[in-house]
Order: C-alpha cells, then sequence, then structure tokens
C-alpha cells in the first residue's frame, strides 16, 4: 500500500478505465446475444396464446410450439373505437405489430386515456388480438391482449373468452414486475384456474371484479390474492378498463368474428 | 505461485470447513428465494459460482490499482457487469429459468459472499489463488442450495429436476406433498438442521459462549 495510490488523478483514471471496460463487457454481452434473446421473446409469446387458448396440451416440444400456433391461431388487428377489424398497421415493414412499442406513445396512432386506473395515460389505437379456431373454421376462442400496472410496474396478460364474447376462460400474465409469492401469484395455476367460467359483463356493463372472499359462485367476481392488495387492484382495473369503451367494449358488442 | 495444498483448502475449505451459509450466515436471501425446485437452485448455484470467481480474478488482478477510497465502488461495478453478464447468457440460453429466477439473479450484486469475497480475500491475494476462492465458496454455496433443494423439491412436489420420484396423490399416487416445504421460509428449518449438522461433525465451529 504505496501512499502514491492516492492521488486524484490517479483515483479517477482508474475508475474510468473499469467503468470504461466493464461498459464494454456489458454492452457486448446485451448486442450480441439480443437476436437469441428476441426470438425466445417471441416463442414465449407464442407459448402464452397458446396456454390461454388451452391448446398447450398439444404441444410436446419446442418445435410443436410454432406448428400448433400456426395451425390454429390467427392474428386479427381491431380499431379499438370503432370495434371493427382493419389492416396490419405494420404490414411490410419487416416488423411485427406491437402495441405496446412506440405506437402506443405517438399522437398519431394512440389515444389519450383520461383518468385511466390502469395505470397508463396512452393506449395504441390498433390492437393486435388472436383468434382461435377449429377444423371447421369457426372461432372457438379470442384472445385479447391485456395490460394494466401492478404494484411495481405494468402487466401484461392474454385475457382468453368464449365466442360468446363474455365468458372467461383464462386469464394469463406473461410479463409482470409483481413481488414473487405475492403479487407474483398472478401467474399460480390454481388462481389462474378460478376465472375459469366468470363473466366479463353483466347485462352489457362491465362487471367483472377481484375481491375478498371465496366467490366460488359469484359469476362476476374473483378472491383476489393475499397479501398481493395492489396487484389485485391492478388485474381488476386493468380487466375493467380492456373490457370497457375504451378497451375492447366496441369490439366485443359488434363480435365481428361471428360474421 | 501457493503450493497444491493451499489450493485444495482454497477451493474445498468452503464446502464443510468454512461455508458462507452455513459458518459465515451470509447469502441467506437468495438461499431461502429459488431452492423450492431443484432445476432452478442449479442455475441459481452455477450463476453465483461463475460470478464469484471471475469477480475475484479480476479485482484480484488489479488489486495493485485500486485506490482504497473508491474500493468498494470499483468492486461492485466489476460484480454488477458480471451479474449482467450471466443475466443475459441466460435469457437468451434458458429462457424460462431466468423468468423463474426474476430479480434473484440481478440480486447476486448485493449477495454478502460474492462482495465479502471480493474484500476480504481478492484484495490481498494473487489472482490464481483468488480465482480458486471465489470457485471455493461459490461450490459451499452451491452445496447448501443442492442439498435445500432435493430436500424440499422432493418433499414438497415429489420430484426431482420435474422427474417423478414420488407419486403424488393429486396425481393418482399415494405421496401427499408437503406443503410447507414449497414455501420459501421452510429453508430456515432446513439451513438451521444443516448448520446443527456440520457443526456436530465439526464441533470447533461452534462459537465460544459469551
Amino acid at each position: 500500500m504505496s501512499a502514491k495510490k492516492e492521488t486524484l488523478g490517479k483515483t479517477v483514471g482508474v475508475v474510468v478505465a473499469v467503468c470504461l471496460v466493464c461498459s464494454i463487457i456489458v454492452s457486448g454481452a446485451a448486442v450480441g446475444l439480443r437476436e437469441l434473446q428476441q426470438t425466445n421473446a417471441a416463442l414465449d409469446k407464442q407459448s402464452n396464446i397458446l396456454t390461454a387458448a388451452g391448446l398447450l396440451s398439444e404441444v410436446k416440444t419446442k418445435e410443436d410450439i410454432a406448428i400448433v400456433y400456426d395451425a390454429k391461431v390467427e392474428e386479427r388487428f381491431v380499431n379499438l373505437e370503432t370495434g371493427e377489424y382493419v389492416a396490419n398497421p405494420a404490414e411490410g415493414e419487416g416488423k411485427p405489430y406491437d402495441m405496446y412499442g412506440r405506437v402506443s406513445k405517438a399522437a398519431a396512432t394512440s389515444t389519450k386515456i383520461e383518468g385511466s386506473p390502469a395505470g397508463f395515460s396512452r393506449r395504441a389505437n390498433i390492437a393486435n388480438i388472436y383468434l382461435i379456431k377449429d377444423e371447421s373454421g369457426s372461432v372457438t376462442r379470442i384472445i385479447l391482449p391485456v395490460h394494466g400496472s401492478g404494484l411495481w410496474d405494468l402487466m401484461y396478460g392474454f385475457l382468453a373468452l368464449d365466442a360468446d364474447g363474455q365468458t372467461i376462460r383464462e386469464l394469463i400474465y406473461y410479463q409482470h414486475k409483481e413481488t414473487p409469492g405475492l403479487g407474483g401469484e398472478i401467474q399460480n395455476p390454481d388462481w389462474q384456474k378460478k376465472w375459469d367460467g366468470k363473466q366479463l359483463f353483466n347485462n352489457g356493463s362491465v362487471a367483472i371484479e377481484v375481491n375478498k372472499g371465496d366467490n366460488k359462485d359469484d359469476l362476476y367476481a374473483v378472491d383476489a390474492l393475499s397479501g398481493a392488495t395492489l396487484t389485485s387492484n391492478g388485474v381488476e382495473n386493468s380487466l375493467q378498463f380492456w373490457a370497457g369503451e375504451n378497451g375492447f367494449g366496441a369490439y366485443l358488442k359488434k363480435q365481428s368474428w361471428k360474421s | 505461485m501457493a503450493d497444491t495444498k493451499e489450493m485444495k483448502k482454497a477451493l474445498f475449505g468452503p464446502i464443510l470447513d468454512s461455508n458462507p451459509i452455513a459458518l459465515h450466515i451470509l447469502g441467506i436471501c437468495s438461499a431461502l428465494a429459488i431452492t423450492t425446485k431443484l432445476e432452478t437452485a442449479l442455475v441459481m448455484s452455477l450463476a453465483l459460482t461463475a460470478v464469484c470467481a471471475f469477480s475475484n480474478l479480476f479485482i484480484s488482478l488489479i488489486r495493485n490499482h485500486i485506490p482504497s477510497s473508491v474500493r468498494i465502488i470499483i468492486q461492485m461495478t466489476i460484480i454488477a457487469s458480471l451479474v449482467i453478464v450471466v443475466d443475459q447468457i441466460l435469457k437468451a440460453y434458458s429462457y424460462e429459468i431466468s423468468k423463474q429466477l426474476s430479480v434473484f439473479v440481478g440480486l447476486i450484486i448485493t449477495n454478502c459472499i460474492v462482495m465479502g469475497r471480493a474484500e476480504a480475500y481478492a484484495m490481498k491475494s494473487p489472482p490464481g489463488m483468488s480465482f480458486l476462492d471465489g470457485l471455493g465458496n461459490g461450490l459451499g454455496y452451491s452445496f447448501v442450495l443442492i442439498i435445500i433443494g432435493t430436500i424440499k423439491e422432493l418433499a414438497g412436489f415429489g420430484t426431482l429436476l420435474g422427474f417423478e420420484i414420488l407419486p403424488l396423490v393429486t396425481n393418482g399416487g399415494w405421496y401427499q406433498g408437503n406443503g410447507l416445504l414449497i414455501l420459501p421460509f421452510s429453508s430456515f428449518f432446513l439451513i438451521g438442521g444443516l448448520i446443527w449438522f456440520i457443526r456436530t461433525i465439526r464441533p470447533e465451529q461452534v462459537e465460544p459462549k459469551e
């Protein structure tokens, strides 16, 4: 330990050098592995859609995911205001349409939401939804993307509805930052099962709730997660938003998938 | 260069004689949280061992140039960079597990074992020995995690690495899964039991009465 080591110049020099080397390593790893990570994320999204569709039992290997997905799932684009189908807004751009990406922030492609309890101030005008079809080509399930803020950050998930447009089959969250063991339990299969058969609407108005209690016989309520009140509230808020008129309300009323 | 005996001590000593979890009671948080399944415990062990070994190596390489006034920050920078690299690799090559480990890979940065070895050993020792010491402490951590993970997954789910060992009642078998052992805090009992066991066969680890 020599005394020379402590000059200001040397201290700053060492710090800068260490930071430089570390940042090169970190960014190298991030850039070098990005493609693999994106493939993984895309595959993960497809497998989540299949889970929401109740088709995951048909998937045996990783390769099956893309095969089953291509055979049964059809991606459509919905104008949320009118509830009508539109063409793929990202046609010819080489990248899949991402309703959570830049589209949801630009003024031309998104709408400002006043006082939304779901925790975001703008949403994209066009949403990509997924229709699940059987062999004869008729729609058996509709999978809607839903998102809203939980305790820590936005939670992204899929809501699977029956062809009647109001019976819930699955609610799958695939990306969130909730506390593992508490809010993270939104991914617990036992809790996910509780959504099966619940009704989104009662006499045309949004009725679904997440509250305390068993709610086994209540068609419009699901038992909240214990120890995760804010997460449970977030789930309720995002579902009520997306089922409402600012979300998929118009689309679900029109039932365009039937024609 | 140190002799073989010393190298062995640096590498294998931390497994039983000076285990970072059992003797120093470091790194308990992650040991509680990610040992529910053996698979996550294994991946976490690998990640921590790699980070601990390489952070020790790099810190030891530049130990004579680190100004002591900012040494902790420099150690943290190096450890954090390694953790990010590990996290990126996990996301690329084992996405499912990286999702399950979620925040805990990032939390290796604050794992006392890594920081403790960097400060206590790598700052004073040559790179080769520091690398072995990091590897050894990683192995010590892994040793505890694998034992706890095995017990918890076997008793809680009746499986090991996802393969069914004890068929559960819910799947038509005879074994009733132990719900308590699925919960993170049950590791407290298990780690406590392990410490008791280690101190029974190594009585010199017992602290003197105050």
